[in-house]
């Protein structure tokens, strides 16, 4: 009952490769994991590619189908065309390792980095007391399967490799907002933390994160702004940056009372200070005139671009915004946070 | 690419980077010891992501009457009584304490109104037992753990300012290899899977916590990484496995579309109200009921039907039976040329509740279904049938150490690659606590075994030469067969010949081309270089499949019975006789398996004494009855 049908995969490592054509039986009620599958047995015995449960459960099998960012266990050959050729290329933003399989270690340099769990002091283990509504909204992003398709897409790295460094990505913000809403993380600096070392200001809220997630993680709405509003909040309200500056005197005999982690602040290495430093030169996407994508080195487009409606590379806002915004819409990234409390030590020991 | 192989020190190596092996690994490194994982895909991807239900813990947090002892009776019944009861035990006493631990970690599981950890009702489960989040349990619970191991990595790196310096994770990596020194384990060997490159730990424990053999069947909920390599491992290193013709089938795996074939649908979908319907639309599983459990289960649907909201005045429905007992209704059902067109059973929720429900209760089955096989579960019935899932049978270990019996010392297994906690059959629920409670018993033992040791043991140079040449031997033969032809093959007979119904003269025929295919395997062959090359570790993989898969061929061929996750056509009762009777597997010099016959453990008084004489008569022979009459103190 299989039709054959056109395949363009491409292969090759870390220093070059290329698209190769192939003709591959196809099934009804098959996904494109399959196809690849079938290649491996059929023809192509080492195409490297990884995968696990095969349903959509793991984040293993990532890959750019036709340039989308997918999982290929989820890609349904019945969402093609009879005819559509269907282009198969690695993630764009990892270096390559093989054929499909891409070095995606940078995603877990940024999970080491970010500050974990830190339990409430003093509450024993099966002590612990939640409402079902309170630990919602953080089990929306435990959904999250790290397929890392959100870091993959997302334009502040995906052609930029220097904002690598200073930005963690979408993945590493619902990490964020997770333990900020968590009701018994002890910490209270998560929102700051996603500001000042994960660079949260980078983002201009595309939703393209959102788009390609898997999950249905409504990553840009539930984590990134509300996260964005209260570093704002915080930044602005004279209430707030003069609690900043007074402590009860419990407050300052018992800092930096920490709970559970040794090292506080200082376990992370921060080399990234958002906007402010590493940063401070490289100037924000949105006040960068737009840019052509980059050529390889046949002179000719890089393959997801290539498959774009129009020249040049996708506007970073997304197709339906127009220019110029309305005064009410203007993104203003506050430019310092270094005007009050800038060093680390000063910081750690801030009660919000 | 050269042979150089890079060398590591460890105190405590853990195969495997699913739930135990996580467990395992944070165990060890909390004792202090260096401690490497050894993860064979991505860290965080392992299978255990896809368990769904929950975890069993008799926590009593929904029902008060729930302890330790009703959750120890309800394992050793889903076993058959097959089970190593000392485990049973320390599975249902300890497990409440592994899952409040992960609180600690940072899990959220679902709440009861009164903000404790909220426990469904499961399969074979008297009383609500699993804490679970929604319905992907399993990825909480590897999320949690993984990012414990990062949090001590953390507080490694303040301390030493290496985030590596006491416990590191090997992502994509395997190991082909244990090396020993005598009877000692002194280390591991393998290779990176992305380079190709070649490692050698040295370490005087090794955790093994590689899973499951599914990978050797054609229908299977198991990824490629389920090959039995812990199994294998485990027997060329000197130790036993036990009771490896229980293969455990879950009743429910998808049968259509063909790209998702074996891919589960979770039993809180029967718990939460869906039935099983024959293509004449009959709900068969009331046909069913076997008469040990005729007491416990419902006569009608208008009774089970009333459970749901009133389950301590009703018998549950027998769509509720433990997943043999479902498997083979399901296989029977088929079998008359009562199946759907693609060979399964409907399973039905959407005329059972009103959407709203379905989607709030079941939130990841309705994306699976829908994103999937583009099948709304809320609107039509899923095609299901039974799929090999999970294996009963595995390393034999001291039910409190966790360390491997046999020649070997050192070498210690947790989680579904261990033997013996689930009898015959796998209570759904009871592997992500046996993950928990095992996986730490095994880390904190192995690194006590290393505190012990006066002398470090040493790998021997030739040992590890012999490794690289056959970790290198299916690439020099370029024209050799083709992996993925034998793998297929191997699939074929396991899946026809030792799948759910077994005969005698299809385990004998079967036995017989799994001898053919070893001769073919010995002549596997991979195309292009080491470099991240599936076609090279699939012909690698297919050793360890082959050695495991005659395991249970040769076993289910010995057991003449049927129990649990063994059904023997021709002997279709339950024997008392073969309760008390476990098969043992060795390897031979030859590296041949040899069967042995060991006696079951005997429970002890105390804990024989929960269960009623009527229920222990199904089970035990009249000598143990004798025994369990006589007054205390008489009995042996």
């Amino acid at each position: 009952m299989g039709t054959k049908r056109h395949f363009r995969v491409w292969r090759g490592d870390s220093s070059g490769g290329e698209m190769q054509e192939f003709d591959v039986e196809v099934n009804d009620g098959e996904v494109v994991l399959d196809i690849i599958h079938r290649l491996q047995a059929t023809q192509t015995p080492d195409l490297a590619c990884r995968w696990n449960c095969k349903a959509g459960k793991c984040g293993s099998c990532s890959m750019e189908i036709n340039g989308k960012p997918k999982l290929s266990c989820m890609a349904r050959m019945s969402t093609f065309a009879d005819d559509e050729t269907v282009t198969i290329t690695p993630l764009r933003t990892f270096p390559v390792i093989r054929d499909l399989v891409t070095d995606v270690s940078y995603n877990y340099e940024k999970a080491r980095e970010t500050p974990a769990f830190a339990p409430p002091p003093g509450v024993k283990p099966g002590e612990y007391r939640m409402q079902q509504i309170d630990v919602e909204r953080s089990q929306e992003f435990r959904k999250c399967i790290e397929c890392y398709l959100c870091q993959n897409t997302c334009h502040v790295v995906r052609d930029h490799e220097d904002n690598k460094q200073a930005f963690s990505g979408p993945r590493f913000f619902i990490r964020a907002a997770e333990l900020d809403m968590h009701p018994l993380d002890a910490r209270t600096d998560r929102k700051d933390y996603a500001q000042e070392h994960q660079g949260l200001g980078y983002c201009n809220i595309t939703k393209c994160c959102t788009e390609v997630c898997p999950e249905h993680i409504k990553i840009t709405d539930n984590a990134i702004i509300p996260m964005k509003e209260r570093v704002v909040d915080n930044k602005f309200d004279p209430l707030v940056w003069l609690g900043r500056k007074i402590f009860r005197r419990d407050e300052l005999e018992a800092q930096p009372a920490r709970a559970g982690v040794s090292g506080g602040e200082n376990m992370a290495p921060s080399y990234s200070r958002g906007v402010t430093g590493d940063a401070a030169g490289t100037p924000f996407s949105s006040s960068r005139p737009p840019e052509a994508p980059p050529l390889g080195p046949d002179g000719k487009l890089d393959v997801a671009e290539f498959l774009s409606q129009r020249a040049g590379g996708p506007s970073p806002f997304g197709d339906e915004q127009t220019f110029p915004l309305g005064p009410g819409k203007v993104v203003y990234n506050y430019p310092a946070s270094g005007k009050d409390d800038d060093t680390v030590e000063e910081h750690g020991g801030t009660a919000h | 690419m050269t042979n150089r192989i890079e060398r590591h020190l460890y105190d405590v190596v853990v195969i495997g980077a699913g739930g135990a092996g996580l467990r395992a690994a944070i165990e060890a490194r909390l004792a202090g010891k260096k401690t490497a994982i050894i993860s064979k895909s991505l860290f965080g991807k392992a299978h255990t992501v896809m368990a769904e239900g929950g975890a069993a813990a008799a926590m009593g947090n929904v029902n008060s009457r729930d302890n330790w002892m009703v959750h120890f009776r309800d394992t050793m019944r889903g076993g058959k009584f097959l089970n190593n009861f000392r485990m049973a035990e320390l599975h249902a006493k300890e497990s409440p304490d592994r899952i409040w631990e992960l609180e600690t970690y940072g899990a959220l599981f679902d709440r009861t109104k009164d903000g404790k950890i909220s426990q469904r009702n499961f399969g074979g489960h008297e009383y609500p037992r699993l804490a679970h989040v929604g319905d992907r349990t399993g990825l909480e619970l590897i999320r949690t753990l993984q990012q414990k191991i990062v949090s001590l990595q953390q507080e490694d790196f303040a301390e030493f300012g290496n985030y590596d310096a006491r416990i590191k994770v090997f992502a994509e990596t395997t190991i082909t290899e244990l090396l020993l020194d005598g009877d000692k384990i002194a280390g591991a060997f393998g290779y990176y899977r992305e380079s190709g490159e070649f490692l050698l730990l040295e370490a005087p424990a090794v955790v093994l916590a590689t899973g499951g053999v599914g990978r050797s069947y054609k229908v299977t909920s198991n990824s490629w990484e389920y090959t039995g390599d812990g199994h294998a491992l485990a027997l060329r290193a000197g130790a036993t496995l036990i009771n490896m013709e229980f293969l455990q089938f879950h009743p429910t795996g998808m049968v259509w579309p063909p790209s998702v074939k074996g891919i589960l649908v979770t039993e809180s979908v029967r718990g939460d109200g869906g039935v099983l319907k024959n293509s004449e639309g009959k709900r068969f599983m009331f046909d069913y009921v076997p008469d040990v459990f005729r007491r416990q289960y419902a006569e009608t649907e208008e009774e089970a039907d009333r459970w749901y909201t009133d389950p301590d005045n009703n018998r549950r429905p027998p769509e509720l039976l433990p997943r043999d007992e479902v498997a083979r209704a399901i296989n029977n059902e088929v079998k008359a040329g009562r199946g759907t067109p693609s060979g399964g059973v409907y399973l039905d929720v959407s005329t059972r509740m009103p959407a709203e429900t379905i989607t709030r209760r079941l939130p990841s089955m309705y994306h699976q279904f829908k994103e999937l096989a583009d099948v709304d579960i809320t609107k039509e019935a899923m095609e299901v049938g039974p799929t090999c899932h999970y294996v009963m049978g595995g390393v034999e270990v001291d039910p409190d150490t966790g360390a491997a019996f046999g020649s070997v010392d050192g070498l210690f297994a947790a989680g579904e690659v261990s033997g013996g906690m689930h009898g015959s059959n796998r209570l759904g629920g009871n592997s992500l606590s046996d993950l928990l409670v095992f996986g730490k018993r095994a880390g904190e033992h192995a690194a006590s075994y290393t505190d012990a040791l006066i002398k470090r043991p040493k790998v021997a140079s030739a040992d590890v030469t012999r490794a690289v040449e056959t970790a290198l031997a299916p690439l020099s033969r370029q024209s050799g067969e083709n992996p993925y032809t034998l793998q297929q093959d191997l699939q074929a007979v396991m899946g026809d010949l030792v799948g759910i119904i077994r005969r005698d003269g299809e385990l004998t025929e079967a036995l017989k081309r799994l001898h053919e295919l070893k001769l073919r395997v010995a002549n596997v062959g991979a195309i292009g270089g080491r470099k991240y090359n599936p076609g090279w570790h699939l012909a690698l993989d297919l050793r360890n499949m082959l050695v495991v898969s005659e395991c249970t061929a040769k076993a289910a061929l010995e057991r003449e019975e049927s129990r649990g996750g063994h059904t023997r056509e021709d002997f279709p009762k339950m024997s008392p006789k073969w309760r008390q009777i476990n098969l043992v597997c060795s390897l031979d010099d030859d590296g041949d398996v040899v069967l042995e016959r060991k006696p079951v453990p005997k429970m002890r008084d105390e804990l024989i004494k929960l269960f009623d004489r009527s229920e222990l008569s199904k089970y035990m022979t009249d000598d143990e009855l004798a025994a369990y009459d006589a007054p205390a103190g008489e009995a042996e």
